[in-house]
């Protein structure tokens, strides 16, 4: 029996700002396998980005987490290396966020891809120094030996002469490389967990052909699972083996990614897919959209999230009370009141 | 970067150039000259001259002739390191700021390093704790500190010191090193007497740069490099003060080419209020009495810090921002 | 799906919208003001600035005494201290006996409790021109009785035996008037130079962008001596006011000029521009009808945080003696019979000019930090 190795519990992270709590993340539950590659997907503002800042535990005031659990398998490490080293369960919701246990599995068994590598860069280091850095905050080693390990680890991304990369600035690097630094700088401590958070976003078509494929070899490589963000449902289809479908801080739908697209349960997993540019459309017909737009954060409609834009809607029972996430099949499961008028507590 | 020295070293002469004339006309700006000024002031005193020794003294000291070849006359002087004399004291311009140069430099250089010292801690509290109690008392202290003209917090201090305390804090020595010549005993001493001017003089700046070096801090705070870091797990202190604070410091470093200046002709009104040797209060008699050579040499050290100052800053932040430094 | 579930799911999601847009289609000038309106303490320096300036225009109503009137006798009589109950609400001050000192010759007064003068509100007193047009002699407070010649000195007298407090009143005219008019001329010239700058760039814009980093780098303070010791001493009180005016707001343009270059670099682009250019209106028309209201309330919050800067450097200006000098009454002018430790010492209460002034200015600049803040909200 597989034991997931991250388990995302009815989460929930807001905002308390002067003019209202913002709900960004309103119970979300999943499971992570190990190895596993878990896509989540979701419109701006759904809360995919909040969702994961709250498992690394980065997340800046105002915001905070009100409730859940994020269950993790680390490793825990008895001074010693290698078989001896047993698992635990550790809920990061509960430790301190800025606590040594945290930042011990933050960077290292936890690691991230960020959205933007170079606003994520500092422009007046190297990057040299910023990836011997991710190196020697988790590892007591010298800084040549770190620097063995960082050229190793850039050459196993692809970044041509490391060497030279080295001493550059993040801005000398063409948009492509950077990305590449910046896995290199996740991979560094060789996680069991890489978050990655919309990495094709700020890059060429080309280039993010290139990036996945690397990203899939190295997860085989390593055995690492990873949590691809993204509002791309092209490159969902490409890189994941799982899918969540994220809308207003709740999870609509969860499945395996072949499930999901040929046989969506959800109205707006369905509206998602129908909304995307096909060849095989014929000319002239108009382009389906999903009707409206997301509502205001501090404006957000009463029971289902999606109601206001749903073609399923049902007067009386979809705007009382939030659908709860539960099976539909042995493997999907969706939160509507089609499936299900099971009503989840608030 | 050795090629953008160059150039903005290149610029330094012809800057001075301008400012040396800027200088002499503000001399000449007043009407008269300064036989006119030491005449009226002998009729003051119940004594005059006759026409022909005033017309004598008009032409030793040069006064009867245009305007040009007296700042030619000048500026070549300069040029050999002859400052001249000055009419008022009668003694040689060099002599007389000498000492009060080195004095007026060394006030500068220590608040600039108050300034900063203090400044910088303030700011990074304060964008970190924001909204705290830290935060808000450092608001009113800056407000306070920047409503408060640098001569009025020396004129009610030294009130509060002579009224509560009976001590006089003006001038820089003690009686018995004022005229002494250098040694480590005087060093002490200047040491003593310097760091209430210093603050007085600082106080103002320190809560201006506080202030910017807040709000600078806060930008850089909530920018993606400082999240990387902190998802990398490293620990909140020093990630604050590895990268935010490291971008947020380089505008404060490029202010130093205002502020430096600023400092020294602020120097100015605090040397007057508490009598202390330095070059401000000679400038500011100098002008009344029209003593043209030493106020003309006073207001040219002035802007000569200032362009220096600006050269200063402008070197110290391209070597601080690479990219700056790439750039040119 | 059928048309009626379309249309409705629609209608849903677009009510949901509406709200969001009320606040779009506010004007400009409506948004700064909620926005300003939110900083309480904005909002409060704006009412201690609206008093000062109401002290300023009406210094005659807030005085005791005419300002220049001395009295050799009553020099240094300490403050005067307003007491408002007595067994009951009752408005007075002590009087003061004084007493020659047998080794220095001088009159020295001090606080008599044993003597009361009952004042009250909105008294007769001395004539005074409100607005240099309507005489009048109706005072802020004074003694009760008007045909008493008893002193009340507030804020105490000076070597001259001049009432301090009714000085402070008109000095607050002379200073505040300074910084006004000097900042409006500062900002004439800054716009006007800014505008051509930023507006029709080219050789203009290189020329006075050269002077404004030349002007910017010369230290302002030996400059201001210079010009003002070369004021000569013979000029009138007008003159010499004129004259500092000009000085400071020579130096001072400089700020808003960049500032308004910067705007007018950046609107020159804009939509709105470019649609008024190519629907045919003239220069002039673009200025002043599109360009510069939408900076208005930046050059707003910009004058009035300079206002404060121009009091301070008339204030420090005038306490050097380079300044305005007596007969003329401003803060600094005040403040010059301060200079030395005798007179403070003897005479502490000659310091509280020195509160105006902080006062002032610290309201001035909350006022103008939250006019700024509300005004460009991203900054």
């Amino acid at each position: 029996m597989d034991q997931p190795l991250l388990s995302v519990r009815n989460l929930k992270t807001f905002f308390m700002m002067d003019e209202g709590t913002a709900k960004a993340v309103d119970g979300v539950s999943f499971d992570v396998q190990p190895g596993q590659v878990l896509g989540i997907v979701g419109e701006s503002g759904c809360g995919k980005s909040v969702t994961i800042k709250s498992v690394l535990r980065i997340v800046q005031k105002p915001g905070r987490i009100v409730g859940g659990e994020i269950l993790f398998r680390r490793k825990r490490r008895n001074g010693r290396h290698g078989p001896d080293a047993r698992t635990e369960i550790v809920d990061l919701a509960a430790l301190d966020a800025y606590g040594e246990e945290m930042r011990a599995i933050r960077g290292s068994e936890i690691a991230l891809i960020p959205q933007e590598p170079m606003a994520a860069l500092s422009p007046v280091h190297t990057v040299g120094d910023q990836l011997v850095e991710a190196v020697r905050l988790h590892q007591d080693i010298s800084k040549p030996e770190a620097e063995r390990i960082v050229l190793e680890r850039m050459r196993e991304v692809g970044v041509p002469s490391p060497q030279e990369r080295m001493t550059m600035y993040a801005w000398e690097l063409s948009g492509g490389l950077r990305q590449r630094v910046m896995i290199a700088m996740a991979l560094s401590c060789h996680p069991k967990l890489l978050i990655a958070d919309e990495p094709t976003t700020a890059i060429d078509v080309t280039t993010q052909a290139q990036v996945l494929s690397l990203l899939r070899g190295l997860q085989e490589q390593h055995d690492m699972a990873i949590i691809f963000i993204t509002h791309d449902l092209g490159v969902i289809a490409q890189i994941a083996d799982y899918v969540v479908v994220m809308y207003l801080g709740r999870v609509m739908e969860t499945g395996p990614v072949d499930d999901i697209f040929h046989r969506p349960q959800h109205p707006y997993t369905k509206a998602l897919l129908e909304s995307i540019p096909t060849m095989h459309a014929r000319s002239k017909e108009l382009l389906p959209t999903i009707a409206g737009s997301i509502p205001h954060p501090f404006n957000r409609p009463t029971g289902c999230p999606f109601y206001p834009r749903c073609s399923a809607y049902m007067p009386g029972i979809c705007d009382h009370g939030l659908p709860a996430l539960l099976p539909v099949n042995d493997r999907q499961a969706a939160s509507c009141f089609l499936y299900n008028s099971a009503v989840d507590e608030v | 970067m050795l090629a953008y020295i160059i150039k903005r070293l290149l610029l330094l002469p012809l800057l001075l150039f301008i400012f040396s004339i800027v200088a002499f006309v503000l001399i000449q700006a007043p009407p008269g000259d300064f036989v006119t000024s030491y005449v009226a002031e002998l009729a003051a005193s119940g004594s005059s001259m006759d026409r022909m020794q005033i017309e004598a003294l008009r032409s030793l000291y040069g006064l009867d002739q245009p305007l040009y070849v007296q700042y030619f006359k000048w500026i070549t002087r300069i040029l050999q390191g002859d400052f001249g004399v000055s009419l008022d004291w009668q003694k040689p311009i060099s002599e007389l700021i000498g000492q009060r140069l080195l004095l007026t430099l060394a006030l500068g250089l220590f608040t600039l390093l108050f300034t900063f010292a203090v400044a910088v801690p303030i700011g990074i509290i304060s964008a970190t704790r924001q909204y705290s109690f830290y935060d808000y008392f450092f608001t009113v202290f800056n407000y306070l500190g920047v409503a408060t003209p640098t001569f009025m917090t020396a004129l009610v201090l030294m009130w509060l010191a002579f009224s509560y305390f009976n001590i006089t804090i003006t001038g820089l020595f003690s009686p018995a090193y004022v005229d002494a010549p250098w040694s480590f005993g005087r060093v002490v001493d200047l040491g003593k007497h310097i760091w209430l001017p210093v603050v007085i003089l600082g106080l103002d700046g320190t809560a201006r740069l506080a202030r910017i070096m807040r709000a600078n801090l806060l930008d850089e705070l909530h920018k993606p490099y400082v999240e990387m870091a902190r998802a990398k797990g490293m620990s909140e202190w020093r990630l604050v003060m590895k990268y935010p604070v490291r971008l947020a410091i380089n505008p404060l470093v490029s202010s130093l080419g205002w502020y430096l200046p600023l400092i020294f002709s602020g120097s100015l009104i605090v040397a007057t209020v508490l009598n202390l040797p330095t070059i401000g209060p000679l400038l500011l008699r100098s002008l009344i009495s029209q003593d043209m050579f030493l106020a003309g040499t006073i207001v040219l050290i002035y802007f000569a810090i200032a362009v220096v100052g600006t050269l200063l800053s402008d070197i110290l932040l391209a070597w601080l921002d690479p990219r700056i430094r790439m750039e040119t | 799906m059928s048309d009626a579930r379309v249309e409705h799911t629609q209608t849903a999601a677009l009510d949901l919208q509406a709200d969001a847009d009320a606040i779009s289609v506010a004007p400009n000038w409506k948004l700064v003001w909620w926005r300003f309106k939110k900083h309480r303490l904005a909002v409060v320096s704006g009412f201690i600035v609206l008093f000062i300036t109401v002290v300023a225009l009406f210094p005659g109503f807030f005085s005791t005494q005419h300002p220049s009137e001395s009295n050799a006798m009553g020099s240094f009589i300490p403050v005067q201290r307003v007491h408002f109950w007595d067994e009951g609400p009752s408005l007075f001050v002590y009087g003061v006996s004084g007493a020659r000192n047998p080794r220095t010759l001088r009159m020295e007064w001090q606080i008599d409790e044993s003597r009361k003068i009952p004042l009250r509100l909105f008294a007769r007193g001395y004539q005074w021109e409100a607005l240099w047009l309507f005489p009048t002699d109706l005072h802020l407070i004074g003694p009760a009785d008007p045909a008493s010649d008893a002193a009340i000195h507030l804020l105490g007298t000076d070597r001259l035996g001049r009432d301090q407090w009714s000085r402070l009143m008109y000095g607050t005219q002379v200073s505040l008037s300074i910084g006004l008019l000097a900042v409006a001329v500062s900002t004439v010239l800054g716009i006007f130079l800014g505008g051509i700058s930023g507006y029709f760039g080219g050789l203009a814009d290189m020329a006075i962008q050269r002077l404004i980093e030349l002007l910017q780098s010369i230290p302002p303070i030996p400059i201001w001596l210079a010009l003002t010791a070369a004021l000569p001493r013979t000029w009138s009180v007008e003159q010499t006011y004129l004259a500092i005016t000009v000085i400071l707001a020579l130096i001072g343009w400089t700020t808003l000029g960049r500032e308004v270059r910067g705007r007018f670099l950046s609107l020159r682009e804009e939509d709105f521009v470019v649609a008024a250019r190519l629907s045919g209106s003239s220069q002039m028309r673009i200025v002043f009808r599109h360009m510069l209201p939408s900076m208005s309330s930046h050059i707003i919050a910009a004058m009035t945080l300079a206002v404060p800067v121009m009091i301070i450097n008339e204030t420090f200006l005038s306490f050097l003696g380079l300044g305005l000098r007596p007969p003329a009454i401003s803060w600094g002018v005040l403040l010059r019979e301060a200079q030395n430790l005798q007179s403070i010492a003897l005479a502490p209460w000659l310091l509280l000019p020195c509160l105006a002034v902080i006062i002032t200015v610290l309201a001035l600049n909350i006022l103008g930090d939250g006019l700024r803040d509300a005004s460009d909200p991203y900054h």
